[in-house]
């Protein structure tokens, strides 16, 4: 039987649809009403509340603690200092990425890694004879993510001192009376925040945040809202716009941090100081170069419109997330990458994608062609390679 | 450069359809000056703070025709365009029932099932129909149409191609188009669906802003219209463009600037200055002149060919077409500030329902009586409303837990027989106050500020003739072909170098910016050595 999160005492009365998915053995929202789109315009508006206990959730902790996360994770943890968060990933021997999440670095020894999917065993496997503990701590603490440009205004009021907190810094405060630590992270890409707390007090919380929220718009969101967000902030995700190495069957299906788009992670990989899993296969490639890189695609309007209504039909403005590859061709024909997350962006105002493609036509401004299916034909649309994130406010860093 | 008064071109009014042509023409690379009479640009689609922390959108209030091309033209995401989303239509019914469609499709059935078993079934067909003629006649919004007296060969293609574009169109979608656009909402309602406030409320959107009742010929055509309208192609929903209609077109005024345009506020127009059938500039009321060789109208038609100009210049079956071209104005606007939402019984403390269109006119009898008190020169006594507590899909528009509604209210015709407006102003807004209290039981104890816009204030503030929100009725005599007048229909004007693109041209009223795109392609043609 699915789980229940320690927030569902709330989220099963304000979901009215009773649409629910199935993350890592809980009950998650899809969307709580009719319209995901009305929820994703909160979160770009005002501020969306989401439940985000089901990640899971690792207390890593010991004097050996940074050292281990040292080796552990490609970005160096050595700069995240106390109070702040980062966010990284873990790749294996060929560089090959296995997961991304956010470690939040508490004290000098003590972190809280959260991910998507389970990875304790793993983790726990390359301890060794380090000191450094970890504990699962999925199923004890729950995680209220409040995001959009409104969510510093209302959790201010809750906690004065979250006013002053920086993009990814981290404080430990009360709010609704108990001890949580917040974060500014999140997966909008908009001003937003991630609540940490203990299950007893996690309804403390949810109430907390609803009622200084009453008046600004604010609406609790599902998946689907945020997998929109999260696309417009050129946030990759796995299972959809990777694999983990782990389980995939053969490298086609394996992705490189370079060909990720996260090159930007590796700023210390010739510090002979920090050996981590992956390090030497990622300098090869680095030196060999990547067989993709990670672009946005902005889809031409007028052709994706032409396309359509040569073919007799409106042109669909689908803002739902495709669950589909779609592969790139050249003008002659050939195949130069694929795309992975294609959506129509109501914030752009068209449709855009998250694709890989020959390292060659990585700079912004190269025109590719994304096959579409229409009337049973594999069509071509034309699109432009473009730096991501496709949306980003100022108010998402200020 | 600060005296240069030589401009390449001029636009006379900052509407959303002036600053649309004067971006354009200023991304064309021409000098481009927009004069604007008021201290604003936006025309009638202004955003206000009327009441201290309350934004009122006083006039124009939601986008949905704004064509996709000039979003994307003009760079407007760049400067700002963020249309949110209305995502239901509400109506309360008389007996407290209510019909509530929104975006869920499957939602949508179950709901019109609670009226109509057969209407669940026929809704679905309705649509399709509906959308296949928008797709037939969506082009027609986007091309300038053709000029039905000229012998041109350019104009004789014209004309070939929009019959072989009818050709091509399946018999069905053709009939159903021509039925629309000829014939009652009513009618066509009436093929399809049994229920009242199904009926009623799809018919609702034939009326809006003309003088038509449900069951009158050219309610259909008004209605397509307004089918056409989406919300990010959903045909279901419009947009509220955050800030309201004034956030949009302050969108617009940046554009304008970006592309290097000028604007010039508080400079009231006295006349375009001619010379030998030749526009060469524009007069203030204030004397000051400013020189350019193309001079454009946003105004509606009386004004640009009446007023603007001496008719005396112009053809004289010209003058006599403006003259009894149908402005008769029969829209008004209550707008209020809110202590909170109000509440409809049967959804006890539910609120959802308002964000969206809350739509008063529970039956097409409803409607059709609110339009006979029109027909003989007065006030609707039970008015159909369509109210839109925008505070709740921007909260922006008012302070936490405060809202704002705007309220268009129909039928107030421009000419009231004996009386006026500012005689009847405040007993309309009692009428149309006592309206909302009969569905919201305590509405009365939520409102903070009322303000009540006649068409008379309509055309006073706005300077729209007679207060017709569409620049000039939307009736099928003064449509394509003859909007605003058989042979003037290509935004030229019988002077040289003077040209209109109001809501008074093709394809007409509404935020859909059409008229400013399509004036500003032929000017720049003409333009061309």
């Amino acid at each position: 039987m699915a789980r229940h999160t320690p927030f569902h005492e709330r989220t099963s009365v304000l979901n009215t649809t009773q649409l629910w998915s199935h993350w890592a053995g809980y009950l998650s929202a899809q969307r709580y009403q009719l319209s995901e789109k009305f929820e994703y315009f909160a979160v770009r508006n005002s501020a969306g509340m989401f439940d985000t206990s089901p990640l899971y959730k690792y207390r890593i902790h010991g004097r050996d603690a940074e050292t281990f996360l040292g080796g552990l994770l490609t970005r160096d943890i050595r700069k995240c200092r106390p109070g702040h968060a980062q966010y990284t990933i873990w790749c294996d021997d060929d560089g090959y990425l296995i997961e991304d999440g956010v470690v939040i670095r508490q004290s000098e020894t003590d972190f809280l890694l959260s991910a998507a999917e389970p990875n304790l065993a793993y983790f726990q496997d390359r301890i060794g004879r380090l000191d450094v503990t970890i504990d699962d701590i999925s199923d004890e603490v729950a995680a209220l993510a409040l995001q959009g440009p409104k969510s510093r205004e209302i959790l201010t009021k809750l906690s004065p001192e979250i006013e002053s907190l920086r993009y990814f810094q981290t404080i430990e405060t009360k709010i609704g009376g108990a001890p949580v630590t917040v974060s500014r992270t999140g997966f909008t890409g908009d001003l937003g925040y991630e609540i940490w707390v203990e299950n007893a007090n996690a309804l403390a919380l949810w109430d907390a945040v609803a009622d200084a929220s009453d008046g600004y718009g604010v609406l609790p969101f599902g998946e689907t809202a945020l997998l929109m967000t999260r696309i417009e902030a050129g946030l990759v995700l796995i299972d959809v716009d990777f694999s983990s190495s782990r389980y995939a069957w053969t490298d086609a299906d394996r992705t490189t941090p370079l060909e990720l788009g996260l090159g930007w992670m590796l700023r210390s990989i010739d510090d002979n100081e920090r050996p981590f899993i992956g390090r030497q296969a990622i300098r090869r490639e680095l030196a060999a170069g990547s067989r993709w890189h990670l672009t946005g695609l902005l889809i031409d309007w007028k052709d994706w419109f032409n396309l359509y209504d040569r073919n007799g039909l409106v042109p669909p403005k689908d803002h739902l997330p495709g669950a589909y590859e779609s592969i790139l061709y050249d003008d002659a024909a050939e195949p130069v990458g694929y795309a992975t997350s294609l959506m129509y962006s109501p914030m752009v105002q068209r449709h855009i994608a998250i694709a890989r493609v020959l390292p060659e036509l990585s700079t912004p401004g190269h025109q590719v062609n994304l096959e579409v299916t229409i009337n049973h034909k594999w069509q071509q649309v034309k699109a432009t390679t473009t730096q991501m994130p496709f949306y980003s406010p100022p108010h998402k860093t200020a | 450069m600060a005296n240069d008064r030589t401009y390449d071109a001029i636009i006379v009014g900052g509407g959303h359809n002036g600053l649309v042509n004067g971006s354009y023409l200023a991304k064309a690379g021409l000098k481009t000056l927009v004069i604007e009479r008021r201290h604003l640009v936006g025309g009638a689609a202004i955003t206000e703070e009327l009441y201290p922390g309350f934004s009122f959108t006083t006039f124009s209030y939601a986008l949905s025709l704004l064509r996709p091309d000039i979003i994307h033209e003009l760079e407007l995401v760049k400067y700002g365009f963020k249309p949110l989303l209305m995502e239901s239509t509400f109506a309360p019914m008389e007996d407290g029932n209510y019909l509530l469609l929104g975006q869920d499709h499957q939602a949508n059935i179950a709901e019109i099932r609670r009226h109509s078993k057969h209407d669940a079934d026929a809704y679905d067909q309705y649509s399709h129909d509906v959308n296949r003629v928008c797709r037939a006649i969506k082009p027609l919004l986007d091309n300038i149409p053709p000029d039905i007296t000229s012998r041109d060969p350019e104009e004789l293609v014209r004309m070939a191609s929009l019959a072989q574009h009818m050709r091509d169109l399946e018999p069905r979608v053709l009939h159903n188009a021509v039925r629309l656009l000829t014939g009652s909402a009513a009618d066509f309602l009436d093929d399809y669906f049994e229920s009242e406030i199904l009926k009623a409320t799809l018919s609702s959107s034939g009326i809006i802003g003309t003088k038509v009742g449900p069951r009158s010929q050219g309610s259909g055509l008004v209605l397509l219209y307004h089918y056409m309208g989406e919300h990010d192609g959903d045909q279901s929903s419009w947009a509220f463009h955050k800030g309201g209609n004034g956030g949009f077109t302050q969108v617009l005024a940046r554009a304008f600037q970006g592309f290097g345009g000028e604007i010039s506020l508080e400079s009231p127009v006295a006349r375009v200055i001619t010379s030998n059938g030749k526009a060469t500039g524009v007069a203030l009321e204030d004397g000051t002149e400013f020189s350019a060789n193309i001079v454009v109208s946003a105004l509606d038609p009386r004004r640009t060919f009446l007023e603007l100009v001496d008719p005396r210049e112009l053809p004289s079956d010209l003058v006599e077409n403006i003259n009894r071209f149908r402005f008769q104005g029969t829209s008004a606007k209550v707008n209020f500030a809110l202590d909170g939402l109000p509440k409809f019984p049967a959804l006890g403390d539910r609120a959802d329902q308002f964000r969206g269109f809350t739509n008063i006119g529970p039956s097409l009898d409803y409607l059709e009586r609110a339009f006979d008190d029109a027909k003989y020169g007065w006030y609707s006594q039970r008015p159909y409303i369509d109210a839109c507590f925008q505070s709740t899909v921007d909260p922006d528009m008012a302070p936490p837990g405060k809202h704002v509604m705007s309220g268009f209210i129909q039928y107030a015709p421009y000419d009231l027989k004996g009386s006026d407006w500012d005689t009847e102003r405040e007993k309309f807004g009692d009428t149309v106050q006592a309206v909302l209290e009969s569905h919201f039981p305590g509405f009365g104890d939520l409102v903070l500020h009322r303000e009540i816009v006649t068409p008379l204030d309509i055309e006073r503030v706005v300077g729209l003739s007679e207060g017709n929100i569409f620049g000039g009725e939307f009736l099928a005599p003064q449509m394509f072909f003859f909007r605003p007048a058989p042979g003037w229909n290509q935004y030229r004007t019988p002077i040289e170098g003077y040209y209109q693109c109001g809501s008074g041209t093709h394809p007409g009223g509404c935020v859909m910016g059409a008229p400013g795109k399509l004036a500003a392609s032929q000017i720049l043609k003409d333009a061309k050595p």
